[in-house]
């Protein structure tokens, strides 16, 4: 029983931290995300360098073959420095899901391309109706010879602007709401047929809408089975929620701290505002919301994935849970900065941002309330001794 | 990372698992099981049964201690695992006063006298604690307590009244803050730690009834109590030092996640028996919402409990998480009993086991769940209410 990280995993932790400090202070951040591109592809060949492009893939490829532990200290190192390259979308999601569903040669020839930061990928998935169910999928794809031909929309594609490359998911059969007929294909983002409108958001990162007309994919660059994706995608979103967690506690960490360094320094009425005690608690119960986030994180790390009951009920208690942590730690952070708070130049606004679209990203506090709920009340015995005792703490 | 238990750690569970199994007498599950039932205040033989049978196993009745004060000496994952595993059989609890209160100060600050003196009665069970700390006026501002001793050649001559003082009416000792010198520069350093005979003369013992009728809490009066200089632990004066280590050791296991998980499991299956809008409850997304908002919060704070556990368990002691454990885990305690009172309707009214009525009526899982909702108000005021562990939080955690 412990919570340590091994030796490797000390060093991945310091690797990262020390590229978080030394390449991405607050200025140079700020610069990042104003420029044209808002990322900075020299850092994508330092990741690339520092082998950290490689940290989910088997060792076999030149990955560090790691686990959703190895993925969790390099997010929650990257959201305490607000980092923009699309690590998550492009190495955690799209990188799962093809190691996930890819034959052999997909694997072969791709994974080598992604860890040494040649390609990058987007996963264009979710539509306007969709909002976070993954199996709503409108677009189709219909088979003409060997060739597939996709129509259709997909929204708010995250790190699509920067991606080389698109797994677009799209119907092969079935209606719009069933599990069945999801089918990814892999395509190059500059084909005939795939326009995209990119964008920044409203937390500074960068994503895209993608339209897709009478696009033509070769039968060969289907990923997986026909029609059998979306026990896939749930299983590789469901460890992508798992990053998304991780960079919310570094952002919570960081709104946290600072928050508590403002109030010992900010002084009125002759005296630091934290030593108000109502100030003093309000600051103990972010720091309460934001230990238990690290706590059901480490919980969502630990159970046993293999299983997916059980991990879609960590899961979703997880970003359950540090979902409303997000609301309450940020919007204090804000208050507690009072007029500094708001202001655009001084950076808790943007973690606030970051954090509070990070609760938003692969489900809200609700839904996954709802599909953790909807695990937790299945199978539940009813009393049906009449004797049956009843409760007791002491 | 590793949740796992070692398989020494698994070996030991089967150990405790087995050892309940085999020793805890269902004669004490039916009796306290009916009194819950029923509302009825547990005797002092229901209290102390268990803790007993466990003083006589390895000194089991103190798993914290050492081994030479005749504990169990166990390391933090198996106090861990012990905890659990009674929550688990819902074995009565071992009533703290003696065992996670009074006995370490005991053999920490005590002499050798002491030692041997009420040390082996605080493991077997013969010997029944209760705490005199909390005065009229000294709730939160414990150190404003102004209860006196005053020496007369070999006794303290002691007078003042004590309140809240859980089960004194089963007591056979108590331990007491009190003031020796009234003359000191700061009211912390005039206060002594004293252990006093209940049974001696001038000690008066009332109840105090809480709402939900039961007399847990008494108020303790003590008038010209003679009490030997003997009975003094460590240094007059040096009272406050003993009385914060206390503290320390008071929160240990105050989280009850064991427990908490078990009443969880009774509440979900509570709401699964009874019906809501024609389904059951179990099925009402409001109600459901909130079990599973308790949940997860038990959840975070079980991990919380595992990562003190293991930084103590690594002799790094415990962190700025373990500050948590008592607010949160009290804060759950209450959640729980509501939603046990809330699932239940109209059947959180009835009154039953009082001298008024001793007819039940309704379901035997509905008895008595308001009461145990009203009861546990009172976890996030005892121990230091929650206020106050939070002004703590901000000055030693926080540096505020």
């Amino acid at each position: 029983m412990d919570f340590d990280f091994t030796e490797e995993q000390t060093l991945l932790e310091n690797m990262v931290t020390s590229f978080v400090r030394d390449s991405y202070p607050w200025e140079v951040r700020e610069a990042i995300v104003k420029t044209e591109e808002g990322w900075k592809p020299e850092n994508w060949s330092q990741f690339a360098e520092l082998g950290l492009l490689g940290v989910p893939f088997a060792e076999e490829f030149g990955g560090l073959g790691g686990s959703v532990v190895d993925t969790m200290i390099v997010m929650e190192q990257f959201g305490k420095g607000l980092v923009v390259e699309p690590y998550m979308p492009s190495v955690i999601l799209s990188g799962g899901l093809i190691t996930s569903l890819g034959s052999k040669e997909q694997i072969d020839s791709i994974v080598p391309t992604i860890i040494s930061g040649e390609t990058r990928y987007a996963f264009a998935h979710s539509e306007p109706q969709s909002r976070f169910d993954l199996f709503d999928i409108k677009s189709s794809a219909s088979l003409s010879g060997d060739e597939y031909i996709l129509n259709g929309f997909k929204s708010v594609v995250f790190g699509g602007p920067m991606a080389t490359h698109l797994i677009i998911s799209a119907r092969t059969s079935g209606e719009q709401r069933d599990k069945e007929g999801i089918t990814l294909f892999l395509v190059d983002k500059n084909a005939e047929g795939i326009t995209t409108q990119d964008y920044p958001t409203i937390d500074e990162y960068r994503a895209s809408e993608v339209v897709l007309e009478n696009l033509k994919v070769s039968k060969d660059m289907v990923l997986g089975e026909v029609g059998k994706a979306y026990d896939a995608i749930d299983e590789v979103v469901d460890k992508a929620t798992i990053a998304v967690c991780a960079e919310a506690v570094g952002a919570l960490q960081v709104l946290k701290d600072s928050t508590i360094d403002y109030c010992k320094n900010r002084k009125q009425f002759g005296q630091p505002i934290g030593k108000n005690q109502s100030i003093q608690h309000r600051l103990v119960d972010m720091m309460i919301e934001y230990e238990q986030s690290k706590s059901i994180l480490y919980m969502a790390c630990t159970v046993d994935l293999s299983d997916a009951t059980e991990r879609r009920k960590a899961v979703s208690g997880a970003k359950a849970r540090i979902g409303k942590a997000i609301k309450f730690v940020g919007e204090n952070a804000i208050q507690l900065h009072g007029g500094m708070g708001m202001v655009d130049e001084y950076m808790v606004s943007h973690y606030f941002k970051r954090a509070t679209m990070l609760g938003i990203l692969f489900g809200n506090e609700d839904y996954h309330m709802k599909r953790y709920s909807e695990i937790t009340q299945a199978d539940v015995i009813k009393i049906t001794d009449a004797k049956a005792s009843s409760i007791a703490f002491n | 990372m590793d949740t796992t238990f070692s398989p020494e750690d698994v070996k030991f569970q089967q150990e405790v698992r087995s050892f309940i199994h085999t020793n805890y007498p269902n004669t004490l599950r039916e009796s306290i099981g009916n009194k819950r039932k029923k509302g009825e205040e547990l005797t002092k033989d229901d209290l102390t049964t268990w803790h007993k049978i466990l003083g006589k196993h390895n000194g089991w009745s103190a798993p914290g201690w050492p081994k030479k004060y005749g504990g169990a000496e166990f390391t933090p994952t198996q106090k861990y695992i012990f905890e659990q595993e009674c929550a688990r059989s819902e074995c009565q609890i071992v009533m703290p006063f003696g065992v996670n209160m009074c006995g370490p100060v005991v053999y920490t600050f005590g002499n050798e006298e002491q030692k041997a003196q009420h040390l082996p009665g605080i493991i077997s069970g013969e010997q029944f604690w209760c705490q005199g700390y909390s005065e009229p006026g000294s709730g939160s501002d414990l150190a404003s307590l102004k209860t006196t001793a005053v020496r007369e050649g070999d006794y303290y001559i002691v007078n003042g009244q004590k309140t809240w003082t859980t089960l004194a009416q089963h007591a056979d000792w108590i331990f007491c803050l009190v003031r020796t010198n009234p003359d000191a520069a700061k009211p912390q350093e005039g206060i002594s730690f004293l252990l006093i005979d209940m049974k001696t003369p001038g000690i008066s013992v009332r109840p105090i009834y809480l709402m939900d009728g039961t007399n847990e809490v008494n108020e303790t009066w003590f008038d010209n109590v003679k009490v030997p200089v003997e009975n003094l632990i460590g240094e007059e004066n040096k009272g406050w030092t003993y009385a914060k280590f206390l503290l320390a050791h008071e929160r240990a296991g105050i989280a009850g996640v064991a427990r908490s998980k078990k009443a969880i499991e009774r509440i979900k299956q509570i709401a699964a028996t009874e019906m809501s809008y024609g389904e059951p409850l179990i099925q009402d997304p409001a109600f459901i919402r909130k079990i599973a908002d308790a949940e997860l919060e038990l959840t975070a704070l079980e991990y919380t409990e595992l990562r003190t556990l293991a930084k103590d368990a690594a002799g790094k002691g415990p962190g700025a998480e373990s500050s948590i454990l008592k607010i949160k885990g009290t804060d759950l305690q209450q959640r729980i009993t509501e939603l046990c009172m809330e699932a239940v309707g109209y059947y959180a009214n009835p009154h039953t086991g009082t001298t008024l009525s001793n007819e039940y009526v309704g379901p035997d899982y509905a008895t008595n769940l308001s009461g145990t909702y009203f009861n546990f108000r009172k976890a996030s005021i005892y121990g230091g209410s929650n206020e106050i562990q939070r002004n703590i939080i901000a000055k030693m955690v926080l540096g505020l």
